[in-house]
């Protein structure tokens, strides 16, 4: 198997058993579109290089070598994707793709140099968290030290920061910069006053994720917390308008 | 329909509607914008509330009689927009296209103003004679927004009317500007979009040559180009290449902004509601110079708190309930006595048939009267106190995560609340969830609240007879229950789940007019569903009773009730009456006992057991015909297999945990 291959499923059994448990051979033959005879096989020689647990009728596993293989392919395709539609300003709909295809030729080096330069974002354009780099350090700041700062064109680059509104403090202002999630409830907010560039701020957030209340066109929304978490804003900082 | 609560839109010939009219208007517009109150200050008394034919949509119908003219007014649900997202934006938009009301009032709210124009944008693609009726001013004022009602007249192109509602303050001038409207019939002007959407609207209109609808053509295409499913399968069904071409279409914008084309569009909408709430407000800053925070916000500040809101939460349904049965207890005896002095109270089981069905008969009413009057209606009446001063919403919000555990949100808190009055009306307030598969698991739960019958059953029993903290013990174990009761059912159930978006409106003072009407709205099924089951389902057991069934039912049921429950065979059959009326088991037992001290007759644990499989074991008749009218027949006796199966399977296991340690 081609090193991509392996990565490939590497993600595919990462995705489907992070909801279930086991990814059984259907479910990944259907995600990577191959037949399930073909996955059976792959998941075989996956089981011999020890990176998957494999019985067959139950599905497979990551072991602790697959799963470090899949959570580094992972990070690597979500910040790509971050650096496609921020910095290279791609279509959100393409970056996926797009990034399924980089996600295995980039190195650990320049893998890092982009998390440097987008200033370790926290989530994707779609709103999965990206995982934490595996090296050594305690903060951002001891990697930029050890690699002479970070990239200068940076901060100018990102003027602001977009960010989930449920990460805007308290009576801080945001422009919605986009919404993910189910096209019916993306329709709802946006007729609720939510459409793209409306400043909103976020005047209470119930304790333990609860609801959040959402300030917009001088009327205030409750918004379940999982479905704030997918409205993203560039975040006005204080002062200026 | 009002006479027919039992079959809430099952028989849209049965609809009774105002009569002789000369003509009819729609009031539309969002929730919270004060159209209850003008539809109250309009029409005043004669309200026809029911459902819209064959959906489970309330429909508020009144007569508004002016200059010798009787106009029939129709109240639109509360909307925000006019997509397919409910079934109430649905039969909306498709009352004012299909049933061409002669003109169509939006109220829309002046401190709002963006927000409510977006809606009577898409008001005005549908083409209605319309006018505006600006609600709340003074509250606006109030806020520092001044709206220039002449320059939105102009702007709009329709006429606008200024009003305070709850005062009555510019209703005159409505109905006024009705009745030109009336007359004149003017089409509202088009509001034009950005060009590349233009473009493509016009486009799909020349596109529409050999298709008709009853809708107009400019609305239909830009429905099409918002791959509206509805509209799609209309024009599909007549002409699919138009439906294709406008998906193409449709792509096309989404290339272009990189967004769903529907988000597109409200973009567009709103950035016109945007430039003219601009022109027409003006906003004065406080004088003082400081920004005084609103009384909203100040309440909320506690309403909302972490710790304090949730005692406020239980202080208010606490109290609420607790309001409830002080003052119910003490009217519903008062009752009680009242009509003892016409006849036999309790049931009877000798002299001919007719006089048992009789006697069956009036009992069934008076348990109607002595439950429903003096508990049923003032919690109802102090819950839409509650409601309508907006308070409601808060506790939506902070029981929401606490809702996410039974997979609901927030909103179901409502039907929950209104369960311990009576379930019938609980079950049909569930539709104020999104998703049927929320309707569906918040009645069930409902069915699990223990409602006043159920009430007067544990305290009758267990706090009468056991203690207080045992009856206290009963209502923890039935929340226990409705979350465990949930959680599966949350698992069980297909479909989808939609989280929670509310609107959080203002706190203001109840208009006493929407609080007797929402009131109505909910004692109403009482009378049309509980009443009748309780008089005919009295009879009936009586006449059971009468034909010497008993024994052989307590024999058939003994198995049940003696070996796993460990209950006296006689209560098999006070079981069967309590699917007609759950505080009809005390009755009979009474009778049956010949006793009303139970703890001479009943252990501690059997008076517990008896409770608890009372409180759980199946919703009566009314609430099984409730749910088959909203749910369907299949569901409905579904629901009602599950919970007599668990009431056995609790009881049983009830009975002997509490016997190890009260035996």
């Amino acid at each position: 198997m081609a090193q991509e291959q392996v990565e490939e499923y590497l993600e595919a059994i990462y995705d489907i058993a992070g909801t279930d448990g086991a990814a059984k051979t259907t479910a990944i033959a259907k995600c990577l579109k191959v037949a399930p005879a073909s996955v059976t096989e792959a998941l075989q020689s996956l089981a011999e290089k020890n990176l998957v647990n494999y019985e067959p009728y139950k599905g497979a596993s990551l072991t602790d070598d697959g799963k470090k293989i899949a959570e580094t392919i992972k990070r690597r395709h979500r910040l790509l994707e971050v650096f496609l539609a921020d910095v290279l300003h791609i279509n959100r709909t393409k970056v996926h793709d797009e990034a399924c295809r980089m996600e295995h030729t980039i190195s650990e080096d320049t893998e890092n140099a982009l998390c440097r330069m987008l200033n370790a974002p926290s989530r994707c354009p779609h709103g999965s968290p990206i995982s934490p780099c595996s090296k050594g350090i305690g903060s951002c700041s001891e990697c930029d030290a050890a690699t002479g700062s970070a990239v200068p064109f940076l901060s100018d680059l990102r003027t602001s920061d977009i960010i989930p509104i449920t990460d805007l403090g308290a009576q801080e202002k945001g422009t919605i910069a986009f919404i993910r999630g189910d096209c019916k409830v993306v329709q709802r907010l946006s007729d609720l006053g939510l459409t793209l560039g409306t400043t909103v701020s976020v005047t209470r957030k119930a304790p333990m994720n609860g609801p959040v209340e959402v300030f917009v066109r001088r009327t205030k929304l409750a918004i379940d917390h999982k479905i704030a978490e997918n409205i993203f804003v560039n975040a006005v900082k204080g002062g200026t308008p | 329909m009002s006479g027919c609560g039992g079959c809430k839109g099952c028989d849209p010939k049965k609809e009774s509607t105002i009569k002789n009219a000369d003509y009819t208007i729609a009031l539309a517009g969002n929730a919270n914008v004060g159209k209850s109150v003008t539809f109250n200050q309009l029409t005043g008394v004669d309200q026809i509330i029911g459902n819209w034919p064959g959906k489970t949509v309330e429909r508020a119908e009144g007569l508004l009689q002016y200059k010798g003219k009787r106009i029939r007014v129709i109240d639109l649900p509360g909307i925000y927009s006019f997509s397919t997202y409910s079934m109430e934006e649905l039969v909306s938009r498709e009352y004012i296209a299909l049933e061409h009301p002669d003109a169509v009032v939006n109220v829309i709210d002046a401190s709002a103003l963006e927000r409510n124009l977006f809606f009577t944008i898409q008001l005005m693609e549908l083409a209605p004679p319309l006018l505006v009726s600006v609600n709340q001013i003074d509250l606006a004022e109030k806020k520092g927004l001044t709206v220039d009602t002449g320059k939105l007249s102009t702007l709009l192109g329709v006429p606008v009317v200024p009003t305070v509602a709850i005062r009555g303050k510019g209703i005159s001038n409505l109905t006024e500007a009705i009745l030109d409207l009336v007359h004149d019939h003017p089409v509202p002007p088009v509001l034009t979009y950005g060009r590349e959407i233009e473009e493509r609207i016009g486009k799909i209109v020349s596109l529409m040559g050999a298709v008709t609808t009853p809708y107009p053509v400019r609305w239909i295409a830009i429905k099409l180009l918002e791959r509206d499913p509805e509209v799609s399968r209309i024009v599909g069904s007549q002409d699919l290449s138009v439906v294709a071409a406008a998906g193409k279409l449709s792509e096309e914008i989404e290339t272009l902004h990189g967004e769903p084309v529907c988000v597109v569009m409200s973009a567009e909408r709103y950035q016109i509601a945007d430039r003219i709430a601009a022109e027409v407000i003006t906003v004065r800053s406080p004088e003082d110079g400081s920004i005084k925070k609103s009384l909203t916000d100040r309440v909320d500040q506690i309403a909302l708190h972490p710790f304090f809101g949730y005692l406020m939460v239980i202080a208010v349904i606490g109290g609420l309930l607790l309001w409830t049965f002080l003052i119910g207890a003490q009217i519903s005896n008062y009752l009680a006595g009242f009509f003892s002095q016409f006849g036999q109270y309790e049931p009877v089981i000798n002299g001919s048939l007719s006089s048992v069905l009789l006697n069956g008969a009036w009992t069934g009413f008076v348990a109607g009267v002595t439950l429903i009057i003096p508990y049923v209606l003032p919690f109802y009446l102090i819950l839409a106190v509650i409601e309508d001063s907006g308070y409601l919403t808060r506790i939506s919000v902070m029981l929401d995560r606490g809702m996410h555990k039974l997979g609901l949100h927030g909103k179901a808190i409502i039907p929950i609340i209104l369960g311990y009055g009576c379930n019938v009306p609980a079950c049909y307030s569930c539709r104020i969830m999104e998703s049927p598969k929320q309707k569906l698991l918040s009645a069930f739960l409902v069915t699990l609240v223990p409602c006043t019958a159920r009430t007067v059953v544990i305290l009758g029993l267990v706090a009468a007879f056991v203690n207080i903290w045992w009856a206290l013990a009963l209502y923890a174990f039935d929340i226990l229950l409705i979350i465990v009761a949930g959680r599966l059912a949350f698992r069980v159930m297909p479909g989808e789940s939609v989280g929670l978006i509310m609107e959080m409106p203002d706190y203001h003072v109840p208009s006493y007019s929407v609080v007797l009407k929402q009131t109505w709205a909910r004692t109403k099924s009482l009378i049309w569903l509980v009443f009748p089951a309780y008089i005919i389902g009295s009879a009936l057991i009586q006449a059971v009773y009468w034909a010497g069934w008993l024994t052989p039912i307590n024999n058939a049921l003994a198995p049940i009730t003696v070996l796993w429950l460990g209950l006296p065979a006689i209560v098999g059959i006070t079981l069967i009456f309590g699917i007609v009326r759950k505080e009809m088991t005390i009755l009979t037992l009474a009778v049956l006992l010949g006793t009303t001290n139970f703890a001479t007759v009943l252990t501690p644990v059997q008076l517990i057991v008896l409770a608890l499989v009372t409180m759980i074991y199946i919703p009566c008749i009314s609430v099984i015909l409730a749910l088959a009218s909203e749910f369907g027949w299949k569901k409905s006796l579904a629901i009602t297999l599950v919970e007599v199966v668990a009431a056995t399977v609790i009881g049983g296991i009830a009975f002997r945990v509490l016997s190890l340690f009260m035996g």
